[in-house]
């Protein structure tokens, strides 16, 4: 049997309650013991003295795009970059071409990604056919298939009663609904945030309002129908307000922040001269919404930290503003943002910071993992909180070089991940 | 002698007073020209200057092709209605090809605002806007400061009201940085649902056009964008014109030496009734007299010619 001793190392595992120097032992795929001073006959010994040992990071939120759109990105780069990232596991957003919105499609996503993956891949189902929000895809066979939700994610869900259906229908099959919240009347043609920013650049402007209209929607279905709801890419002030009052009063919901929305704002469209990788939807938000998102995730309100890593090629971008394609990279440099700008700037305490990647996300869609106990999963994620270094696009594994963090300095990198306890990714620098 | 300090022209957000200053003292020196008998001075021989117009223009892009050939640069119009648009080229493709052909300056106007940053960020070539989008129309607000200046003398504490539909208006966003920079008092007046978020920031904003006009200088009427609308914004046009289309009643409220500007095409029974165009206060064609005028000056300036020189 191949064993494996992680030696000490600060190991960071919310779901035990543990932040302590220990020595994690995996023998073959499994954890099989954590502790001091471990003693493992024949065990390869990786010294991790000085690093910080988590279980590995989960983004419930990424776009593979494949099939389809292998030019932006695929199962084997996708997952290369979640690994160079920090992230074990990564939720697969079904609007593929086709979309995934039937076990056939699900199961080709999962045997490419055991063929080709660098981490683990969690496929989400469709909420509706085609994500067209008219009829319902197939929940039963979605999830034998191995879906872990279901998410029309990019075309909100506009008609409440499919949502009510899907909410409904879900619990059958205990998957979780995610919604994309936008409320599409509001948003019609809109590249941005709507304020006194787009105003100034002559942008179509996004009301934070129309998210949030649906957040209330959505919260009140869920408590309507004792359904599990997952708010997707939150990024206002009001939306996360309707989160916690509905927490509060025990609804079944839940949400994700991306580093973008909680470290940039619509500011960035102006600064940046109209950089296209300025451009996403949800857009970047106010500096009042982005300091709500901030306190929703240091009060709990707020569950997990998502990437919405959406690829695209330089021709989808390299365009007029109101041209380009949504969306940003986000897994190669999710977690340095986090290490740098949550944890380095005091806003966040370690454990709670691996409890938003690891703990919460596979806790929220059931998924294991998230934890170091005896017997879970050997992914496990080791950061370098002292590292410091720039975020180099050209360097990047995935195919999408779409972001707007491109030159920032961060402190706090990963240095290596395991999956089923064989190294995924690690450092070229890192001498283990 | 000191340059221009601008290589491109992209708004006048991102312009000092001082360049402002220079802009429209230019454009004065170089009017005179437009009177001489033979309209021709060598500036920019040997300077070549490319028009590409995405949009339907049709004073704007005869203005800067006149002042393009005042003053001797050579110059050629793209229309993007006949260009290798129609066959799917990309803005950026378009612009690396014109490029390859060296010229000096682009002036490009296009429906999405901001394209001419993006041809800025990637070309060699000087960018002037020509109207982007609903973001500036840098050479508007000048020509039309030219004009307020030329009736009134000065710019500074002069009361100012832009009128209409604000929200689809590059005019006013431009107008609303100039005037403002120069110290000129800007009132906002429009349909609520035709006024921007956030605006107020930067000029009073009120839905009474009698206030808005009340004691004003000058008012700056916009045209209402009918084909940039996707509909619901006002009920009718018949009561557009009613609550806040520009009568002879309202000028009366204005000062007795009121100037009326429109940057056209002008939606007579509308946002202006055809009175007002055509009265004695109405400025419009001085506005495209001096349109050239003010394109010359940043012909001028931008491709290095000193203000100095110029006069």
């Amino acid at each position: 049997m191949s064993r494996l001793l992680l030696k000490g190392g600060r190991v960071v595992d919310p779901a035990q309650g543990i932040d302590a120097t220990l020595d994690v032992l995996i023998a073959e795929e499994t954890i099989e013991e954590v502790g001091p001073r471990l003693q493992a006959r024949g065990a390869q010994v990786l010294d991790l003295k000085g690093l910080v040992v988590c279980p590995g990071f989960v983004d419930v939120h990424t776009h593979l795009r494949e099939p389809g759109r292998e030019d932006k990105e695929t199962i084997a780069t996708g997952t290369r970059a979640a690994a160079a990232g920090g992230f074990t596991a990564v939720c697969a957003m079904p609007n593929t071409e086709p979309v995934n919105d039937n076990a056939g499609i699900t199961l080709s996503i999962l045997e490419k990604a055991r063929a080709e993956g660098a981490v683990r891949v969690y496929p989400i189902g469709a909420i509706t056919r085609g994500s067209r929000g008219e009829e319902l895809a197939e929940y039963g066979d979605l999830r034998e298939a191995g879906c872990v939700a279901v998410s029309d994610d990019g075309r909100p869900v506009a008609s409440a009663r499919v949502m009510r259906r899907a909410l409904e229908y879900a619990t059958a099959f205990d998957l979780v609904v995610i919604d994309h919240c936008e409320e599409p009347t509001l948003s019609e043609r809109a590249c941005m945030n709507e304020g006194p920013v787009s105003t100034i650049l002559g942008l179509r402007g996004a009301p934070a309002a129309g998210e949030a209209i649906m957040v209330e929607r959505d919260v009140l279905l869920a408590e309507l129908t004792g359904g599990r709801v997952h708010i997707a890419h939150i990024s206002t002030a009001a939306s996360v307000d309707a989160v916690r009052r509905g927490k509060a009063r025990g609804v079944g919901v839940t949400a994700e922040a991306t580093p973008h929305h909680l470290f940039l704002t619509d500011e960035a469209v102006r600064e940046t001269g109209y950089d296209t990788s300025t451009k996403m939807n949800p857009p970047l938000r106010s500096e009042a919404d982005r300091q709500a998102l901030v306190a929703a995730v240091q009060d709990g309100t707020v569950d997990c930290i998502a990437t919405d890593h959406a690829p695209h090629t330089v021709d989808d971008k390299k365009v007029e503003y109101d041209q380009a394609a949504f969306g940003i990279v986000g897994l190669e440099t999710a977690v340095a943002l986090c290490l740098d700008r949550l944890l380095g700037a005091g806003l966040l305490e370690l454990p709670h910071l691996v409890a938003l990647l690891s703990t919460n996300p596979a806790k929220v869609l059931g998924l294991p993992g998230g934890t170091l106990a005896a017997g879970a999963p050997a992914d496990v994620t080791v950061l370098d909180l002292g590292k410091k270094r720039q975020v180099d696009p050209k360097h990047f594994e995935s195919k999408g070089r779409n972001t707007p963090f491109g030159g920032w300095i961060l402190k706090g990198w990963p240095a290596m991940t395991l999956v089923g306890g064989r190294i995924a990714w690690k450092d070229p620098r890192f001498r283990a | 002698m000191t340059g221009f300090p601008h290589r491109h022209l992209l708004g006048i957000e991102p312009l000092e007073p001082s360049d402002i200053q220079t802009l429209l003292d230019t454009a004065d020196r170089l009017k005179e020209i437009l009177d001489r008998p033979i309209k021709k001075v060598p500036a920019l021989r040997g300077k070549t200057v490319i028009n590409l117009f995405y949009e339907a223009s049709t004073r704007t892009r005869s203005s800067f092709e006149i002042a393009e050939r005042v003053l001797s640069a050579d110059s050629l119009s793209i229309a993007a209605a006949t260009s290798s648009v129609t066959k799917g080229e990309t803005l950026l493709d378009t612009a690396k090809n014109l490029e390859a052909m060296n010229p000096d300056m682009v002036i490009m106007r296009h429906s999405s605002s901001g394209a001419p940053h993006f041809l800025a960020r990637h070309c060699r070539f000087s960018v002037v806007n020509a109207g982007d989008g609903a973001h500036e129309h840098p050479t508007q607000a000048l020509l039309d400061a030219l004009t307020l200046r030329q009736r009134k003398g000065r710019l500074k504490g002069l009361k100012v009201a832009i009128v209409g539909d604000i929200l689809h208006s590059r005019v006013a966003r431009s107008n609303l940085w100039l005037l403002s920079k120069m110290g000129a008092q800007v009132v906002l007046c429009g349909p609520p649902t035709l006024v921007p978020p956030g605006i107020e920031a930067l000029a009073p904003v009120t839905s009474r056009i009698d206030e808005a006009v009340e004691g004003a200088d000058a008012i700056m009427m916009l045209r209402l964008q009918m084909e940039r609308m996707s509909g619901g914004f006002f009920p009718t046009t018949r009561e557009y014109h009613v609550r806040f289309g520009l009568t002879e009643e309202r000028v009366k409220r204005a000062k007795k030496d009121v100037l009326v500007l429109h940057p056209g095409p002008m939606n007579r029974g509308v946002e202006i009734a055809s009175e007002v165009a055509d009265g004695p206060y109405s400025v419009i064609l001085d506005q495209v007299t001096n349109g050239v005028a003010v394109r010359m000056a940043v012909l001028y300036l931008l491709l290095g010619g000193s203000p100095e020189a110029a006069s």
